[in-house]
């Protein structure tokens, strides 16, 4: 039997983790399901943190350390990270 | 033939003259450096400093994606990506990139390559601190 998780973590870096404050999201999972897509996520994270609404567009999705399209699946336990338009260099 | 492969984010100051060793091979007629500075002005604004942060775990494996990548398509012998964090202060560098190869075609094409590829896609992000005070995390 699987347990579902009711809350999930987002890494948060840069201009994301400025405008909310801090440097990871727990978001409560209003409807708890076994299969969330990276759409589903970015709502729950607009949800949770209005403030990011602006920003989250121009965001990518991070899943266990690789770029996800937001029509993927988010696999349960893995890390995720919301990835601003990135500046290195 | 393989490709000597290193990368590395630290907080220390780039060493030019480290990095050009690294690539150093008699069998490399070419030997390219490209560092990337910090640069005092942008438009009308006055950079005092740039900082840098990185989702570490994830920014070091893309650049060995892009690593990987380039060795695939250029003959190069000897590769090194370097990304400092933190404070880079006006005129350091906060990024290098270094590549030898028997001729130059390759490394003239390799490195610049990396360097776009590497501003699209590797999780590093730096704020700006311009000489009012302000702060703004680069919107590129």
């Amino acid at each position: 039997m699987t347990t579902v998780n009711p809350e999930i973590r987002i890494l948060l870096f840069a201009a994301a983790a400025e405008i909310a404050g801090t440097d990871q999201l727990q978001l409560p999972l209003e409807h708890p399901t076994s299969t969330l897509s990276g759409q589903q996520l970015f709502a729950a994270i607009t949800s949770a943190c209005p403030e990011l609404a602006e920003l989250l567009p121009s965001c990518r999705l991070a899943v266990d350390g690789k770029f996800a399209a937001l029509a993927d699946e988010v696999p349960p336990q893995s890390e995720l990270a919301l990835i601003p338009p990135v500046s290195g260099g | 033939m393989t490709c000597a492969v290193t990368i590395e984010l630290t907080t220390e100051p780039l060493d030019p003259s480290v990095l050009l060793q690294r690539i150093a091979d008699p069998d490399c007629g070419a030997q390219l450096l490209f560092l990337g500075c910090t640069r005092k002005t942008t438009g009308d604004r006055t950079t005092d400093r740039l900082t840098y942060q990185a989702y570490d775990a994830m920014a070091r494996a893309e650049l060995q994606q892009l690593a990987d990548q380039a060795t695939a398509q250029w003959p190069l012998r000897h590769l090194a990506l370097q990304h400092r964090l933190g404070v880079v202060a006006v005129g350091e560098a906060s990024v290098a990139v270094a590549a030898s190869s028997p001729h130059r075609r390759a490394v003239m094409e390799a490195v610049p390559w990396l360097m776009d590829r590497l501003k699209e896609t590797v999780p590093i992000w730096k704020q700006e601190t311009y000489s009012d005070g302000s702060t703004e995390w680069v919107h590129p």
